[in-house]
């Protein structure tokens, strides 16, 4: 990663302007052209650095629902947990963390009832008690990496 | 509403943004030839769809890992009840706390505030963790650091896809 690519992935962390030409806006303003900008955003899209870009909806704005939620796996299961929770399309991240509580993983539905259904099926196939915890206050969300 | 796309249109174009901005230098008149509409409709749309609120943000999403922001921890407090709102809005404005909910506290799992913190190493996290706790005067409060050693699966939440399915 040069100067260029911290420069512009700083850059696109505040958000895309909403133009006819965003590309060509930003070029502007890091004084570049528009089409090293894309070449390069297709370079880090194709390694894997960026995952997307554009509007990433608020699920719960459109009626959907987010849990945390976690599970004591006993280590010799814990490949074969983690396999079959991959396989669930509405686990959208999940992690190995330090404790006894030690996969934790984030529910994305597109209806409350989505997650109850999803928690159920969780436990009914791992046969493992699922420690739900939907958060009752925001205080701060702003994923920003200064890099 | 001022819109002019059509319901059908709208779906369509919902489901075009959530895969991304295409890389061309008139992204939005790329929707607009798939959905059969014009650039200004499908900016027009997107504007409003923005100002009702219904996008976290408008950016790009990084894989941290790939970046080298290898450390992640979960900063899990027992806070009381009439101050975890006060310590919560602190916490949540301190550098480095990318995340900060409350949580409800279950048997067996006493922590009711939740902070994300990341970072390059794991020294580097747990020093400034230990150096936010003192700050905001928690070292006595139940606490623990929970890092994360694996990431199996990160993915953004994908909404507009499939609108029936639960799982």
């Amino acid at each position: 990663m040069d100067e260029f690519d911290r420069r512009l992935l700083n850059r696109l962390q505040q958000g895309l302007p909403l133009v006819r030409d965003p590309w060509g806006e930003l070029a502007t303003e890091l004084d570049c052209s528009a089409e090293r900008i894309r070449q390069r955003l297709q370079e880090l899209l194709d390694d894997g650095t960026l995952t997307r870009f554009g509007p990433m909806f608020d699920i719960e704005q459109l009626g959907g629902a987010f849990t945390l939620a976690a599970m004591t796996v006993p280590e010799e299961r814990f490949d074969e947990v983690t396999a079959l929770l991959n396989d669930i399309p509405a686990v959208a991240h999940n992690y190995r963390r330090e404790h006894a509580f030690n996969m934790w993983f984030v529910l994305a539905c597109p209806t409350p009832e989505g997650i109850t259904q999803s928690i159920a099926e969780i436990e009914a196939l791992t046969g493992l008690p699922v420690l739900n915890l939907p958060k009752e206050k925001t205080y701060h969300v702003g994923l920003h990496f200064p890099l | 509403m001022t819109s002019t796309l059509s319901l059908e249109q709208q779906q369509q174009l919902r489901r075009l943004l959530e895969n991304g901005l295409p890389l061309t230098s008139r992204p939005y008149q790329a929707f607009a030839e798939q959905i059969n509409s014009t650039e200004q409709a499908v900016i027009e749309h997107v504007k409003d769809l923005d100002q009702q609120g219904l996008f976290r943000r408008f950016g790009i999403v990084v894989k941290h890992r790939a970046l080298g922001i290898n450390a992640n921890v979960m900063l899990v407090m027992d806070i009381e009840d009439e101050r975890v709102h006060q310590i919560g809005e602190a916490l949540g404005e301190a550098p480095g706390v990318n995340l900060c909910y409350r949580r409800p506290r279950r048997p067996g799992w006493p922590y009711n505030l939740f902070c994300m913190v990341h970072g390059r190493d794991r020294q580097a996290v747990e020093a400034h963790v230990i150096e936010l706790l003192a700050q905001h005067n928690l070292q006595q409060r139940p606490h623990h650091l929970l890092f994360s050693t694996h990431a199996f699966k990160q993915r953004g939440g994908r909404y507009n896809q499939n609108k029936t399915g639960t799982v």
